[in-house]
């Protein structure tokens, strides 16, 4: 019974791991670049609920709420100010801006909240499942699956069932076709920013509930690992993004069940080297074969 | 009114005047060709006239409207419309949403409608349908709605993107070496086709072409490129017999 109950946490956490990294993968997809800051606007998300609640008291949906608009408004905030001026600039410099949006997040959070961990009081209200005597499923794991399974058919619904994500896998095959037809590029990956940070302001709501614990560094390494998760499903498809993110889930918790907790992440990120090394592209990438 | 009109358009790259002095103007409802040997600029000249490139030196007008300095979303949204010469489908999505991409700016609705599929997202994607379809029935091409575009034959590919161009409403359309890659019963099929478009849909059309038997059978007035200056324009039968024009396309 033991084994079920790891693989649903296992799960629980994959689908995390997917809302984050679908955020990755779309961004990569129709703007080309690696957002590496990613990862801290789920902490930016955490944060905000654990401050609403705390100080403002307000009711968790209202606190989760306000996480999703905050988280929104940041990404897109970030995209215009630091990603938008390099449009044209060589991947290397969006790259290293990345990498510096970040280090600011984290370190704005460090000088504002201090380095201490704090508590995060859990927000679902849903009660643990009894199944039997030995397995139980905790509320948060059950409102994790229910939740990012819900999000992704809603995502791939709105994708590939209206003419903006329709729009999006334009600009992501033909930038330069795409505004020759009258699409705005620019409002394009800002709402795709957009997409990708309330992704992520949901994650950070059902991460910090699931491991009730936040400081500057909590989205650090869920947003590395959701990154590999999205390089594994295949970066730039959405499927392969949902895909990773559930295996990533599943290989760390069952390696951490059953062979060491202590290297689980290193299981992790082997398992990811194997499959690129068998199949480059990730599991759902696609193979282009060169004309010549 | 002029469809087109272009004062003095140039564009320097790097010391290079790839263009230099273009003027020219279009009739409503003209057949305009532009022709001129391989790197003479008449892609450069469709890249500025969309946006792609902002020219260095003059103006352009659609039907009287200045355009110099709009970006390439505005003068689509203008009226002016375009395909390549080297085809760039959207190869992933079907027929159908390509079209529909070019229906993008006169159905709106907001993303989030979209999201919560409220009853306008409904309402303007049923019009895009029927308005998508509509279009691809007249080239033949609604029996391949649901069809990757990818997988479309080379000859039909190319009269999707005209369809996705069209898509646009635009009062001027520019073709860029439709032709190329066509044998000759394909070739007197387009000329039909580029007809019945101008005369069906009542735009004016810019195309560039290669295609002589293309040129002097459908373009009722025509400008001659080289090395990014006119050589000189007019009358299509005057401009072919020019010994000047001659001597730039074949050597003396």
């Amino acid at each position: 019974m033991s084994f079920i109950s790891y693989l649903v946490n296992g799960v629980s956490l994959g689908g995390i791991y997917a809302l984050i990294a679908l955020g990755y993968t779309m961004v990569y997809g129709i703007a080309k670049m690696l957002n590496f800051a990613h990862g801290d606007v789920i902490m930016v998300g955490g944060f905000t609920v654990f401050m609403t609640m705390s100080l403002g008291g307000v009711s968790p949906a209202v606190a989760v709420l306000a996480a999703i608009i905050v988280c929104t408004l940041l990404g897109v905030t970030i995209e215009k100010v630091a990603y938008k001026p390099l449009r044209n600039a060589t991947p290397l410099a969006v790259l290293i801006t990345a990498i510096g949006v970040s280090y600011l997040l984290q370190n704005l959070a460090l000088l504002i909240f201090g380095s201490n961990s704090r508590t995060f009081k859990s927000v679902v209200p849903v009660k643990a499942w009894k199944v039997n005597d030995t397995l139980t499923i905790s509320g948060e794991a059950i409102t994790t699956i229910v939740v990012s399974l819900v999000i992704m058919l809603a995502l791939t619904l709105f994708i590939n069932k209206t003419k903006i994500g329709s729009a999006m896998l334009a600009v992501s095959e033909d930038r330069g076709a795409a505004q020759l037809m009258g699409i705005n590029v620019n409002r394009t990956i800002s709402i795709t920013f957009a997409i990708g940070s309330a992704l992520a302001a949901v994650a950070s709501v059902l991460l910090c509930s699931s491991y009730p614990q936040i400081n500057a560094y909590t989205g650090a390494m869920p947003g590395i690992k959701a990154f590999t998760a999205a390089v594994f499903g295949g970066i730039g498809s959405i499927p392969g993004a949902m895909v990773g993110g559930i295996l990533m889930g599943i290989i760390e918790n069952l390696s951490r069940a059953y062979i060491s907790s202590q290297i689980a992440d290193a299981i992790v990120f082997s398992v990811l080297i194997i499959i690129l090394l068998i199949k480059p592209t990730g599991i759902m990438g696609k193979k282009y074969n060169e004309k010549v | 009114m002029k469809a087109l009109e272009t004062k003095n358009l140039g564009i320097t790259f790097g010391g290079l005047k790839a263009v230099d002095g273009f003027t020219i103007s279009i009739e409503q409802g003209q057949l305009y060709g532009l022709i001129g040997p391989n790197g003479a600029g008449k892609t450069t000249v469709f890249n500025m006239l969309t946006g792609v490139y902002k020219p260095g030196s003059g103006a352009f007008f659609l039907e009287g409207q200045p355009l110099l300095g709009k970006s390439p979303v505005e003068i689509s949204k203008c009226g002016i419309a375009r395909t390549f010469q080297n085809i760039r489908l959207f190869d992933k999505q079907s027929v159908l949403d390509n079209v529909k991409l070019g229906l993008h700016n006169r159905f709106p609705y907001s993303a989030i409608s979209g999201v919560l599929r409220l009853p306008s997202y409904f309402k303007n994607e049923k019009l895009m349908d029927e308005t998508a379809i509509e279009l691809l029935k007249v080239f033949d091409l609604d029996g391949e709605a649901y069809t990757i575009a990818a997988n479309l034959p080379y000859g039909k590919q190319r009269k999707l993107e005209i369809a996705r161009a069209l898509a646009t409403q635009p009062k001027l359309l520019l073709l860029d070496e439709p032709a190329a890659g066509m044998n000759p019963n394909e070739t007197a099929e387009l000329m039909e086709n580029i007809r019945f478009i101008r005369d069906r849909f009542k735009i004016s059309i810019l195309l560039i072409e290669h295609d002589m038997s293309l040129v002097s059978g459908i373009c009722e007035e025509i400008t001659v490129l080289n090395f990014g200056k006119i050589l000189t324009s007019g009358k299509t039968a005057d401009v072919l017999s020019d010994p000047e024009v001659i001597k730039a396309y074949i050597g003396e």
